[in-house]
């Protein structure tokens, strides 16, 4: 699917009050272009709602629905259930959450309605960060990246969610990014036609939050996958394969671009550089990266 | 009609199954695990047709049922103590969303240390989230109730929803007779489910967005209108049961001897049941005492209240503790006679932790304040010092 043969179809309506750049905007873009008007979508606190606009306006046009922070999941489950008890069920269930909803006070409510097989696409926009809050680190923030929780830089790793969802061993799972929008419908595609829990993971370069000017948002992500930060992959029934240049970079087809060129683009890591180079932190970065990497390979390159 | 003889968690069952939610979504806890057991059984046995989602926690029971009501769906659950503190964040969603979610509460203590017996601050702790609240004193109250409360919270003047509160082991697991009506008469009671607003393909909107501070407290007023409207409501829809089976407990509250009284003892839950033996054996012996067995919380029964204090001096038991306050009974019932009554109010705590309160206690608490010896506030049997 080339993006000049993208749907027309536009769910996100104009006049949202999303920031300039957002990548939550680029990326429900595709999604609903993928979903189509008869999907029902659940929303926690997150920059979303925001986006969504003021009270009476909206900015979506398929049925929304707002909830509490830590259950989206749960909230998806009952809409689920409801619908299908109604005969419902051509009708697409989404849940759209962002990381710090997902991979930390979300992920009790997420991780049980996977196991509970609930037939629904969990999206994570993931910006690595509690953005609509202004900034806060999460479990996806990554290492001696600033943020107002972690002012001299973080001191942990980001954990892996792909992995996690991958324990579950639901039918579908992904990772996509907003800077690959044909991959991102296509998965999103696919998630849709498959029954069960799906889920999958979108990066989503945040300008204000990463600290890069507001024209950047598409180039930082393909950086981030260049440089192996991200990796474009799909799970399907326990097979995992590799997408785009992930896929040349797991296959060592190609060289990943050294992790610095994606980290010196981003304000927030600007004390690696000012006033002088931080080598040891730069260089645990690398390492890092790299050793992901060498797993990923131990454990998804298909033989 | 049939009778059933069985616990006050199987009878709650049985009333939430016929009552035809199209989702229940519950999590275990003692002593409710019984009445989410019960469902289940009826699940197997093909009795229950909806959905039945055996979620993670209570916060996902309640945002479960919330997800379902607003897709346009009948909603159950059932809960207790930790269970319903943790629900709490989503009791408010739900009132808020104007969700008519059911759920039974059985009232137990809340740790530490952990006690499973019965004692009402669980549920007291809930009272300013929006919902409904009742407090019943028999299985054939739970079962009526339960059913009531499908046609109350649903009503369009009414849309908030409702937790039916009954007492730990002394209700939840004593067995009792109560009468099942038909299916049929159940169905014919229940209208169907008309929701306020749902998530609809065909009329898309975005509910619970950002919202100003006017809009806001538009919101907040029409829940109160709600309130106000179920007061109309719960007398009319007992009113209507009592006609079609007969059986009727009061409506805010239930009265008992109170034909002449000059004073009225006030209790809510199976405290309430207890205390028809202690107001015989006062009569007996010539008190002019009687009962009001409070049913609703929320709404607050507040003309009620005026009623009975503008015609007696009134004694409270509460089974429950504001901490830095007094029992919440005690302190609304005060609340709402200012300026209206001059009636004198005393108030006791009595039963926490699961204590139990005989008749006798009961007794020996009116006759301590019918004999001047009383103050204004104490704890009844306190085993301190």
């Amino acid at each position: 699917m080339a993006i000049k043969d993208l749907p027309n179809d536009e769910c996100v309506l104009p006049g949202s009050a999303a920031c300039p750049g957002c990548p939550a905007t680029l990326g429900l873009r595709m999604v609903f272009k993928a979903l189509g008007k008869n999907t029902v979508m659940v929303v926690p606190a997150c920059c979303t709602a925001v986006i969504e606009s003021l009270y009476p306006n909206t900015s979506f046009d398929i049925p929304v629905m707002n909830i509490a922070f830590e259950a989206a999941a749960a909230g998806a489950s009952g809409v689920e259930a409801a619908l299908r008890k109604q005969g419902k069920t051509d009708t697409t269930v989404l849940a759209w959450a962002g990381d710090g909803g997902t991979y930390d006070i979300g992920i009790q409510a997420l991780s049980g309605a996977l196991e509970r097989q609930t037939n629904f696409i969990y999206i994570c926009y993931n910006n690595q960060i509690y953005s609509n809050t202004g900034i806060q680190r999460s479990g996806a923030t990554p290492y001696a990246a600033w943020t107002t929780t972690t002012v001299d830089g973080k001191t942990e790793f980001r954990k892996e969610m792909g992995e996690i969802i991958m324990a579950h061993h639901i039918p579908y799972s992904a990772q996509a990014c907003v800077s690959y929008p044909e991959d991102l419908y296509n998965k999103v595609k696919k998630a849709k036609s498959i029954k069960g829990p799906k889920y999958i993971e979108i990066l989503a370069p945040c300008p204000p939050g990463w600290r890069f000017s507001m024209d950047k948002t598409v180039e930082l992500g393909t950086l981030a996958v260049d440089t192996g930060a991200w990796a474009l992959y799909e799970c399907e029934n326990d097979v995992v394969t590799f997408n785009g240049k992930s896929k040349l970079l797991l296959e060592k087809k190609i060289e990943p671009k050294p992790i610095e060129e994606w980290i010196k683009q981003q304000g927030r890591f600007r004390h690696l550089f000012k006033p002088e180079r931080d080598e040891k932190r730069l260089k645990e970065i690398q390492e890092h990266t790299n050793q992901v990497w060498e797993r990923y390979r131990k454990c998804y390159l298909q033989k | 009609m049939n009778v059933m003889i069985d616990t006050g968690n199987y009878i709650a069952a049985k009333a939430a199954v016929m009552a035809k939610p199209d989702v229940v979504a519950a999590y275990p806890i003692t002593p409710q695990t019984t009445l989410v057991e019960g469902i289940a059984k009826y699940v197997a046995t093909g009795e229950y047709k909806g959905e039945y989602i055996c979620v993670e926690s209570e916060h996902s029971a309640m945002s479960a049922c919330i997800g379902a009501s607003a897709a346009g769906s009948r909603t159950f659950t059932a809960t207790s103590s930790h269970g319903l503190l943790l629900m709490h964040e989503m009791l408010h969603w739900a009132a808020l969303a104007r969700l008519p979610v059911i759920m039974c509460n059985i009232n137990r203590v809340i740790g530490p240390g952990w006690n499973i017996w019965a004692d009402q601050n669980d549920s007291i702790s809930q009272r300013d989230t929006g919902w409904i609240q009742f407090y019943c004193s028999s299985n054939q109250e739970i079962f009526d109730t339960v059913i009531q409360s499908f046609k109350l919270g649903e009503h369009k003047k009414v849309g908030l929803p409702v937790m039916i509160n009954y007492d730990a082991f002394i209700l939840s697991h004593t067995s009792m007779p109560a009468y099942i009506p038909e299916q049929k008469e159940i169905d014919d009671f229940i209208p169907t489910f008309k929701p306020l607003w749902k998530l609809d393909v065909d009329n898309p909107i975005t509910f619970g967005n950002i919202i100003g501070p006017a809009h806001y407290e538009k919101v907040r007023k029409a829940m109160q209108d709600a309130q106000e409207n179920a007061k109309t409501l719960i007398p009319e829809i007992a009113k209507e049961w009592k006609n079609k089976f007969g059986r009727y407990h009061g409506d805010f509250v239930e009265r008992y001897k109170c034909e002449g009284a000059e004073y009225i003892l006030m209790a809510m839950g199976a405290l309430g049941a207890e205390s028809k033996a202690a107001i015989d054996n006062l009569r007996a012996e010539g008190l002019k005492i009687g009962l009001a067995r409070v049913r609703t919380f929320r709404p607050f029964p507040k003309e009620e209240m005026i009623k009975l204090g503008k015609q007696a001096d009134l004694i409270v038991i509460d089974r429950n503790i504001s901490i830095g306050s007094e029992g919440a009974l005690f302190n609304e019932t005060k609340a709402a006679l200012y300026n209206k009554s001059d009636a004198k109010i005393n108030g006791f705590i009595a039963g926490l932790g699961g204590k139990d309160v005989t008749y006798q206690d009961i007794e020996k608490i009116c006759k301590k304040v019918i004999n001047g010896k009383a103050k204004d506030f104490e704890w009844y049997g306190f085993e301190g010092d």
